[in-house]
């Protein structure tokens, strides 16, 4: 599956990184967020399990904010408000 | 939200576990030797439980600091070679170390930097490569095969690539005296090993400092304190002052509003060593574990009287495939790449070619059959311990590699079978091990590491903006 980017409202992103291993997923996480503006909402969805640990810490390192964490079948679903 | 842990992953995570325990029971009462081999498969299994719990990938250290800024991995590698230094200096110091140190020199950073470059394209190191395939992660796998492969055919290769070779090795190669049989002065590797790599000094920090490394002294104060305690420290200083001060500076102003004094200083540095309990906590058993291995196996050799794997194997009437030392690749402690090597070694063997002339299978390490060699159980135990711990939190998915991923697999495998040749050892092996022993050739490969990674990730911050900047322009960014 091919990585995707896209605009869900104003203000709301999705980013699909599903099948992608280390390190697309947290390289496409930070390269999103650098491009929303303050207050915007990223929900990204990868199914990569030693992403997380490495997404959770830059989340919390560039002052984002981790507003939902949801998972299912080795699926990851989160949402990340940026600072 | 975390979804339950299924009953049909649990049946699976037991399912497993019964295997090898179900293994162990039975080859133990054909042959009570099998139990040097069990005590690899257990270790295998612990680590690969400890890596997939901490999610711990020597690749992402330096890859996740220079790409996200995320120090999590190096700290939890510190704190793992520290305690496997420490368990490992008691080991060395009554006597009970089955380490043996490797030639220190340029070419462990230059394989560094080559298994460094590797481990960046193919998403993980040697050892993250085989616990990412216990989580049902077919890139993983794909890597793991480009690995084996890679090594295989380099340790043999020569034809043309003698013409590679300069003089100087090729002369002091054939001046080792090797038996005929091995050809020293034919194959790459061979000549790079006898003519170069076996010619360099070995440096451990107890010698450099006087001590004996086998002593208290030595192993606790030279290789120990001196070796890792202090370049851990300095190392960790340095990511502090680099990569997270700036952040926590930030918060901490944003809260209050004023300075960082020095009791901030400490407890930013503490923040950073425990950001990620996981790793820390993986950390800590693998590095324990690590030393307790060591203590076992050479316990288990002095019960049997022997000094390699390879004489229990000749003693159970498993000949085939031994060097002609009578040995086979038996560390004695945690290692990856040999045995990955050796069962590709071991095929390739069946369908024909000649691959025992050659210092690495035919002198040192040997081809046996995968059945029955004591560092492929500890692999395939390494995998389902992975599996294992995937299976009981939901994490456990198989996953199709893309066309993509693929591609990216094979050139990191390629890349890191090759470096690990040339370092005689991967990010464990050759790193790890070395660095936690107080081996100076350790932290050389380390630092071509640190550099591999360093061009990795530049290549792959180009890569992922170019894709990124496609989707931007799709939705009118």
């Amino acid at each position: 599956m091919a990585m995707k980017f896209e605009r869900q409202a104003e203000g709301r992103f999705l980013l699909d990184v599903q099948g992608y291993v280390c390190p697309h997923p947290q390289i496409y996480t930070k390269k999103a967020l650098e491009k929303m503006k303050s207050g915007d909402v990223l929900e990204i969805i990868f199914d990569n399990p030693s992403s997380s640990e490495s997404i959770a810490a830059m989340i919390d390192s560039m002052g984002n904010e981790l507003i939902e964490q949801n998972r299912s079948g080795g699926k990851f679903d989160w949402k990340i408000r940026k600072g | 939200m975390e979804d339950a842990v299924s009953k049909k992953n649990q049946r699976w995570a037991f399912i497993i576990i019964g295997f090898f325990a179900l293994v162990s029971v039975l080859t133990y009462a054909h042959n009570e030797y099998y139990i040097y081999l069990s005590a690899y498969l257990w270790f295998g299994l612990i680590y690969g439980m400890c890596l997939q719990y901490g999610r711990f990938c020597f690749a992402s250290a330096f890859r996740d600091l220079f790409a996200v800024g995320v120090p999590r991995m190096v700290v939890g590698i510190m704190i793992a070679t520290i305690l496997f230094s420490f368990v490992s200096a008691f080991v060395t110091a009554t006597g009970m170390s089955t380490f043996h140190s490797a030639p220190t020199s340029i070419h462990a950073t230059v394989a560094g930097l080559i298994f460094g470059i590797g481990m960046v394209f193919a998403g993980g190191c040697a050892s993250g490569s085989l616990y990412k395939t216990g989580e049902g992660n077919g890139v993983a796998l794909m890597v793991v095969l480009s690995i084996s492969v890679t090594q295989a055919i380099f340790v043999d290769i020569g034809g043309w690539f003698n013409k590679l070779v300069p003089q100087s090795w090729h002369e002091s190669a054939l001046a080792k005296k090797l038996p005929a049989v091995i050809n020293a002065g034919d194959g790459w590797v061979d000549q790079y090993l006898a003519g170069y790599v076996w010619n360099q000094p070995i440096k451990k920090f107890s010698e450099m400092l006087g001590l004996k490394d086998a002593s208290v002294a030595g192993a606790l104060l030279g290789d120990f304190l001196v070796g890792v305690v202090l370049p851990a420290a300095v190392l960790l200083l340095v990511v502090y002052f680099f990569w997270v001060r700036n952040n926590y500076r930030k918060k901490l102003t944003k809260e209050r509003g004023d300075h960082l004094t020095f009791k901030d200083e400490l407890a930013g540095y503490w923040g950073m060593i425990m950001s990620s309990k996981r790793t820390a906590v993986a950390g800590l058993f693998l590095g324990i574990a690590c030393g307790l291995q060591m203590f076992v196996i050479e316990g288990l050799r002095i019960k049997f009287g022997v000094k390699n794997a390879g004489a229990l194997l000749s003693k159970m009437g498993h000949d085939f495939g031994l060097s002609i030392n009578g040995t086979v690749f038996d560390p004695g402690y945690w290692y990856v790449t040999t045995q990955e090597a050796q069962w590709v070694g071991w095929v390739f063997n069946k369908l024909g070619w000649n691959n025992m002339d050659n210092i690495y299978f035919g002198l040192n390490n040997g081809i046996p059959n995968p059945a029955i060699n004591p560092a492929d159980w500890m692999s395939l135990a390494l995998i389902g311990g992975a599996a294992v711990m995937a299976l009981l939190s939901n994490e456990f998915k198989f996953k199709k590699p893309t066309m993509e991923l693929a591609t990216w697999a094979i050139i990191g495998g390629f890349f890191m079978g090759i470096g690990s040749r040339l370092g005689l050892g991967c990010n464990v092996g050759a790193f790890f091990v070395r660095v936690a022993m107080g081996d100076a050739s350790g932290w050389l490969f380390g630092l071509g590491m640190i550099g591999g990674a360093f061009i990795g990730v530049k290549f792959f911050n180009w890569w992922t903006e170019r894709k990124m900047a496609k989707e931007m322009a799709a939705m009118n960014f």
